[in-house]
């Protein structure tokens, strides 16, 4: 049997990540194969809901509890990860490729001195290999590849591997109360952004490109964004002019995003932009120019002026909600 | 104080990628390269550092002779000096990390700056990688830095926000869009950077910890279709999104 396999819970103000769910689904499935076991891990104080990681096949979640570590602490994230794998012999280690998964599984990569695949896509498992796909050069091309080491680190893009079933079990969680935790850096503060919904985490997104002509006619992607529950984002044209935070950009410069839907009013489809949000499931096209680049990797596209279209749609998206 | 930062080469962001004769790397034939456009903000808050707190930054780059371009580059920016650690052939991650980090202890640099993400693998590890190695504090995706005796104060760009991170020196800081406005290289610069030598030296790459077994480009798209004209229509788009995409 091999070593155990570690997936990590990613908690913000005591929620679970749900890309931590989707870590948790791959880590289950890959330990049927390797006939291994999965073991979770979660830091913070109160974590909502830690058992029902269970509905996906975990039995036990280990909760290193205290109040130092609500907020992210890179420093000692990784030294109490990287010992709660090697003192209950997990060999690899799962995280969402989230902003935190980015930052810590490097890290917990050294401290294993294990190889380390960012960003899967794809996960096969083969003449007991496992083989991770990956988007390289912006999703112009994506990679096969394999870790060498025996002990392995990966990171999965949220939004692209199904949940699958909760089968309703509940994990038993095992708690360790931590006082006085060392922090060699430590997060002060949080400053939230003043959209409401991220792109990097949105199931669908309303973006908004340079043929909006000002910040003053965002209010028409903000309409079309609330009808559907959506995250704004915007082209780098758009962010350069100042119009929106560098935040909601999508692109190669930007955010990679894989939504569920991906709405693109008035943007070219620049190969940086496309770079960003080709891999969404539905992408939504509204252009005047009916031979824009971005008309090529829409599955419905609309050729007219947003300053028409973007009311009529949100008017038609209340109506059937309603 | 000695500032290093580390630079990679990469194939400029408009680049039509074809997959090489190997079959796991990309075509170079027409392919223009540049300094990653990321470490470009790396270099900037390095200067902005030395500027304030007196120091010396130094460039470092692993890879083959074609990198010396984005190290003259780099150079013509500001930096004082440069290291190009030489290795030929591709490198995973963690081969870099650790040669980067054999240098830096080498030049005993206390602060490290690094662009968030290589824009060729898009991995956004060696920052982390090599602070991990070098058991240096770490903050990643940098859009606000601050630099008080040996105190950094800084943000990081998260889903929804920011945070904002203290920690001390020694210490590697990988820089996002935001953080500041990169110079341009001064003619003054770019005649100084010629002058300038690139000292050379043989990377220490370790063995590697994972390998590409194959490249391919992602399935076309199918051409979707084009809905219909103006706002009229709106709702048989809506009808769609509900009846065949099933979202609303
Ligand atoms: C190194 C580098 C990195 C980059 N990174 C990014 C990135 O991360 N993200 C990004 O987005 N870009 C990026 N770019 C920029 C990219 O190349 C394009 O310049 C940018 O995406 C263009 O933005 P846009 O589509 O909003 O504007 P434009 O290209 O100007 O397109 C505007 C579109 O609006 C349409 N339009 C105008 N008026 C109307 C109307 N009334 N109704 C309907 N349609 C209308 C036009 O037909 C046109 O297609 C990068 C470029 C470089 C060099
Ligand atoms: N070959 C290299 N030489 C020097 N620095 C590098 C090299 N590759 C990557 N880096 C640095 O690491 C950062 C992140 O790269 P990556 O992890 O490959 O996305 C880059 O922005 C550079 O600052």
């Amino acid at each position: 049997m091999s070593k155990k396999i570690l997936v990590f819970i990613e908690q913000r103000n005591s929620e679970i990540k749900k890309a931590s769910f989707e870590a948790v689904k791959v880590a289950t499935d890959l330990a049927a194969k390797q006939n291994s076991e999965v073991l979770a891990i979660a830091l913070g104080n109160e974590i909502n809901g830690l058992e029902d990681v269970g509905g996906f096949g975990i039995n036990t979640v280990k909760h290193y509890k205290s109040v130092d570590l609500e907020l992210y602490s890179s420093g000692a994230y990784a030294e109490l990860i990287a010992e709660c794998a090697l003192s209950n012999d997990a060999g690899t280690v799962v995280f969402a490729n989230t902003s935190l998964g980015k930052d810590l599984a490097p890290k917990i990569a050294v401290k294993l001195n294990a190889g380390i695949v960012m960003d899967s896509v794809a996960i096969k498992y083969e003449n007991d290999e496992i083989i991770f796909s990956r988007p390289v050069y912006a999703g112009k091309a994506l990679v096969d590849c394999k870790i060498n080491s025996e002990n392995k680190v990966f990171t999965i893009r949220p939004n692209v591997f199904p949940l699958g079933e909760n089968n309703g079990g509940k994990a038993n969680v095992d708690v360790t109360e931590l006082s006085d935790v060392k922090l060699s850096s430590k997060v002060t503060e949080v400053k939230k952004s003043e959209g409401k919904l991220d792109v990097a985490e949105a199931d669908i997104i309303v973006s908004g490109g340079r043929g909006l002509k000002g910040p003053e006619n965002f209010h028409l992607i903000e309409k079309l964004a609330d009808s559907l529950n959506a995250a704004v984002g915007a082209s780098r044209a758009v962010v350069d002019a100042g119009w929106r935070p560098h935040s909601e950009q999508v692109g190669q410069t930007g955010k990679t995003v894989s939504p569920t839907l991906y709405v693109a009013c008035a943007i070219s489809g620049a190969i940086q932009h496309l770079a960003g949000m080709r891999s969404s499931k539905y992408i939504v096209a509204i252009n005047k120019d009916k031979d824009a680049p971005i008309f090529q990797v829409a599955d419905y596209g609309i050729v007219g002026d947003v300053f028409e279209v973007l009311p009529a749609l949100t008017e038609e998206i209340n109506k059937l909600k309603n | 104080m000695k500032i290093a930062v580390c630079v990679s080469h990469v194939p400029d962001t408009a680049t039509k990628v074809n997959v090489g004769s190997d079959g796991k790397s990309i075509d170079p034939n027409g392919v223009t390269y540049v300094l990653n456009p990321y470490d470009e903000f790396a270099i900037e808050e390095a200067l902005k550092t030395k500027e304030a707190v007196e120091g010396e930054v130094v460039i470092l780059s692993v890879g083959g002779e074609n990198n010396k371009e984005t190290i003259r580059k780099s150079l013509a920016m500001g930096a004082d000096a440069a290291v190009l650690l030489k290795s030929e052939g591709e490198l995973d991650s963690f081969q870099v990390a650790r040669a980067l980090a054999d240098e830096i202890k080498n030049q005993n640099a206390q602060l490290v700056f690094f662009g968030k993400q290589s824009v060729d693998y898009d991995n956004q590890i060696v920052g982390q990688l090599t602070a991990g190695i070098l058991d240096y504090n770490c903050i990643s995706v940098a859009v606000d830095f601050k630099l008080d005796g040996d105190k950094i104060i800084a943000e990081r760009e998260i889903e929804g926000g920011r945070e904002v991170v203290e920690t001390t020196l020694p210490a590697v800081v990988t820089a996002q869009k935001g953080l500041n406005q990169p110079r341009y290289a001064s003619l003054k610069g770019i005649m100084a950077a010629k002058r300038k030598t690139i000292e050379e030296k043989d990377a220490q790459i370790g063995e590697s910890m994972v390998s590409i077994i194959g490249m391919q480009k992602p399935a076309p798209k199918q051409p979707g279709k084009i809905v219909g004209e103006d706002a009229s229509a709106a709702p048989e788009l809506a009808r769609l999104l509900r009846e065949e995409a099933k979202i609303i």
